[in-house]
């Protein structure tokens, strides 16, 4: 590998992430720690919804795979004490499931665009439902507590400091970024990006519609689902409303959206900005307005996808490509 | 002074440029033709006429008033009537209905019955298939219910973009038959057609256009006997 | 074992339910087809609307079917607002950023809600007695919204097919040029037709706040339900849209008694699903 500007800050910033927790912060450091965490995590979840949203499959739903990791796995500790890894295992093998029964159809049946987004859409919903309907197991809307285990917290996935959630959140959002970029080098990428322009024209040409669709799919839902895993554990509390649900599934494609969903660090931008913003706002107006720090982050949401269209990421990487000169034509 | 005054006008497509300096008039009752192979510009000229597309310069002058860069739903309501090329009736509509929105304009709204009967004599095929989707009607009455529905707005001009497309020979000779029977009521008219022998029965002069510029103009009668158009478009 | 005299009752509150969820489906799809965008945020239009029949109502003492009327006009401005300030910059922008858009509404709607009004159920009430027919109880006020959503339903089905602009408004989704060729600014058509999207908001809306409390997640307890009747009913067809409606309200009526609200949601959605691939063009694509 050849050293490039651009190669030699990303190692810089790197090591600057990397190094972060041992910066002495005062008392303000559980608190960046955790701000950081999240962003993380839900940058890896916008990483696994980009999977599939560049390629035209716009799920309104990830809210269904993220509350099936999520609650199998807490669930499955909190009942028979099976380790998370174990029970994570299963919780994501659950999310295949859930994602081949609907994928394979959607697929087979030509379900694209706004019929793909609705179906989701409801996908999403029903997982919520169940999820407030069997209340004896899940405490319905009320949500439930991980049961805190006595000791071993490597088999339990506890930990109560939260530098090991660093370097945990640090590691999946790295092994996001390398199964984003291995899939953009990958032949695969051809391939549904001629499904992504027209289905018939590419199956036309020999694409495997059906199979390029379904394996992307159940990729992006497993990798959710990881997200979700991760997330329970970290929090130790899961609820219907935060990990399934229109709500939530919204707030992930918006994150990707706004970022830019068709570049690398597309999404981790955009999570991180929204993640920033509520933060922010959470605590310039902190209990005193219940619900003004939301307005305004919705209507900062309207504003940004109506005066950029091709996301924060995206725009200023347009920008700089036109500010750049264009390349001189070498002429004999 | 003319009905309709075209007067060097360039126009095009982004960067592509389909027309260029085109100048044209059309007189009061006349009927005109314009011809040229595929890929001319014809249909730009007309779409430029009705205010689909502004024209980038030159000027569109229509009853004393320039109309250029005006969109197309004023552009209609001064009195141009655009049959478009593939006819583009609204196929879930009925018949009805589709003649109902060519009276949409508020002036004709209140002469819509009377539009109505008139549209009726002349296309009686129509009438009687009132109550049928648009969609479902065969090449020919499409192509008398996009007439109708122009007629619909009480134009003083009718643009004609090939009406003939796509009919069977015997349906071709009908409807020029039809569009000549319009021509009787007093309606002036511009004829884009690629059946030029037809057309110059048809109308009194007759434009050629090639690649984006008019290359002749003439009566019809005098442009039919010219060598080059007989032997190019006439196919004599 | 259930009495079935329940499930009867169940089954007519059902058809009650059905006719309001009609309405708000009836609008979502007329926007639909029309401008080919779906409004994420159009149950919560009806949320806001709702609070107005609340204020108009309860706090300024208006009698209910002025507050009513009062609604409607909300969701006229509404449907023109929305339509002025979001949807029009976005026409010829990409699905998602279409969908996103509105989704930042729903958000924006629901905090400002939140901030404005609190999280508290506010309902109207109305003193009107449940009527009794042959064992079964039906609640007046749903019977009333019953009757009056049939009512505006034939109102719109006559404003479409009879009158000028309605017409217009069915032509503009079938070929916008061919529109402006008849003198018609699709843009104009465009307004129109969420002014009336809206006005089926504030319809539904007042007629819910007879039935309902509003709260600010009303939107999206009834958004969800109200996109998957229009899904099944086929996207832009509007009598599909109409007998799902009814098929959806009676699912989650009964499934509500036999076992619970939420199950009856659930085995609605999942009927939706397995819907979508048995007929994805709707339930009525093949007459078409
Ligand atoms: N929407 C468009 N965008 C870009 N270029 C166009 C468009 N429409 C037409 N053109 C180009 O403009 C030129 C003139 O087209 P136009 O349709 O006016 O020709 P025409 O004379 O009507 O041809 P035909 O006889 O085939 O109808 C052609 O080269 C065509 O490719
Ligand atoms: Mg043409």
């Amino acid at each position: 590998m050849t050293v490039t500007p651009a190669r030699a800050a990303g190692a810089v910033l790197l090591a600057l992430i990397a190094l972060a927790p041992l910066v002495p912060m005062a008392g303000m450091k559980q608190y960046v720690l955790h701000v950081v965490i999240q962003i993380f995590v839900w940058s890896f979840i916008g990483q696994a919804w980009s999977l599939m949203g560049r390629f035209g499959l716009v799920s309104l739903g990830h809210g269904a795979f993220l509350g099936v990791g999520a609650y199998a796995v807490v669930l499955l500790w909190n009942f028979y004490g099976l380790t998370p890894w174990v029970g994570g295992a299963a919780a994501i093998a659950l999310s295949v499931v859930v994602a081949l029964v609907v994928a394979y159809p959607c697929s087979r049946f030509g379900i694209i665009g706004h019929y793909f987004a609705l179906v989701t859409l409801a996908v999403g919903e029903v997982v919520r439902l169940l999820i407030i309907a069997e209340r004896d197991w899940t405490g319905g809307s009320l949500g439930v507590t991980l049961k805190a285990a006595s000791d071993a917290s490597l088999v339990a996935m506890q930990y109560a400091d939260k530098r090991v959630w660093y370097y945990a959140g640090l590691g999946l959002w790295l092994f996001g970024l390398w199964v984003w970029a291995r899939l953009d080098r990958s032949m695969a990428r051809a391939a549904m990006e001629a499904i992504g322009e027209d289905e018939t024209a590419a199956a036309c040409v020999g694409v495997r519609v059906t199979r390029f669709k379904l394996r992307i799919t159940v990729l992006s839902a497993a990798l959710t689902a990881l997200g979700g895993i991760a997330y329970a554990q970290y929090i130790t509390y899961v609820n219907p409303e935060t990990l399934a649900g229109i709500g939530v599934s919204l707030r992930i494609v918006f994150a990707v959206v706004l970022g830019g969903m068709y570049s690398l660090l597309g999404p981790t931008v955009g999570t991180a900005l929204t993640i920033a913003l509520s933060e922010w706002l959470r605590i310039v107006f902190g209990v005193k307005f219940i619900g003004m720090a939301e307005t305004i982050y919705g209507l900062l949401l309207v504003i940004f996808i109506i005066f950029l269209p091709a996301g924060i990421y995206g725009s200023l990487a347009a920008l700089v490509r036109r500010r750049r000169p264009a390349p001189v034509p070498a002429t004999a | 002074m003319s009905m309709l005054e075209l007067r060097t006008v360039t126009a095009g497509y982004g960067q592509f440029t389909a027309l260029w300096d085109v100048s044209l008039a059309v007189e009061r009752g006349e009927a005109v033709a314009v011809v040229g192979p595929n890929g001319a510009g014809k249909t730009t000229l007309l779409r430029v006429i009705s205010g689909v597309i502004p024209p980038r310069h030159g000027d569109l002058v229509f009853e004393g008033a320039s109309l250029a860069g005006r969109p197309a739903h004023e552009v209609v309501a001064h009195g141009i009537a655009h049959v478009p090329e593939g006819r583009r009736l609204f196929p879930k509509l009925t018949v009805a209905e589709n003649l109902k929105m060519g009276a949409f304009l508020p002036r004709a709204r209140k002469a819509y019955r009377e539009s109505l009967e008139r549209v009726s004599a002349l296309f009686p095929a129509l009438a009687e298939r009132q109550k049928q989707r648009a969609g479902s009607l065969s090449g020919g009455e499409q192509q008398m219910l996009a007439i109708g529905r122009a007629l619909m707005s009480r134009p003083q001009l009718i643009l004609f973009d090939e009406p003939s497309m796509g009919l069977a020979p015997v349906m071709v000779l009908r409807l020029f038959d039809l569009i000549r029977r319009v021509r009787e009521e007093g309606y002036t008219m511009l004829i884009v057609e690629q059946n030029v022998r037809q057309v110059l029965k048809l109308v009194d002069r007759a434009y050629l256009l090639e690649v984006g510029r008019v290359r002749m103009e003439g009566r019809a009668a005098e442009l039919s006997e010219q060598d080059f158009v007989r032997k190019a478009y006439v196919g004599l | 074992m259930i009495d079935p005299i329940f499930l009867v009752e169940a089954a007519v509150n059902g058809i009650m339910l059905g006719g309001v969820l009609a309405l708000l489906a009836l609008g979502l799809n007329l926007i639909f087809g029309v401008l080919d965008i779906v409004w994420i945020a159009y149950v919560d239009l009806v949320m806001v609307a709702m609070y107005a029949v609340y204020f108009l109502v309860m706090v300024y003492g208006w009698p209910i079917w002025l507050g009513g009327l009062g609604g409607v006009v909300v969701g006229v401005a509404l449907g023109i607002l929305v339509h002025l300030l979001i949807i029009t910059p976005i026409l010829d922008s990409p699905p998602v950023n279409q969908l996103l858009a509105t989704g930042g509404l729903l958000f924006f709607l629901q905090s400002i809600a939140t901030f404005l009004w609190s999280t508290d159920h506010k309902s109207v009430r109305v003193s009107l007695p449940s009527i009794e027919l042959g064992g079964i109880f039906v609640s007046y006020p749903r019977l009333i919204a019953f009757v009056l959503s049939i009512l505006v339903m034939v109102g719109l089905y006559l404003f479409l097919t009879r009158t000028f602009i309605g017409t217009a408004i069915r032509a503009v989704s079938q070929d916008r040029g061919a529109m402006a060729l008849m003198g018609a600014s699709p843009q104009k058509i465009y307004v129109v037709t969420s002014a009336v999207g809206g006005a089926m908001a504030g319809v539904a809306a007042a007629l819910l706040s007879i039935q309902y409390s509003v709260h600010p997640y009303f939107g999206a307890a009834f958004g969800p339900i109200t996109f998957m009747i229009c899904v099944l009913g086929g996207l832009g067809n509007m009598v599909g849209a109409f007998i799902a409606s009814f098929v959806m309200s009676e699912i989650i009526a009964i499934g509500g008694v036999v076992w619970s609200t939420e199950m009856g949601y659930v085995i609605a959605f999942a009927l939706f699903i397995v819907m979508m691939f048995a007929r994805p063009g709707g339930i009525l694509a093949k007459r078409q």
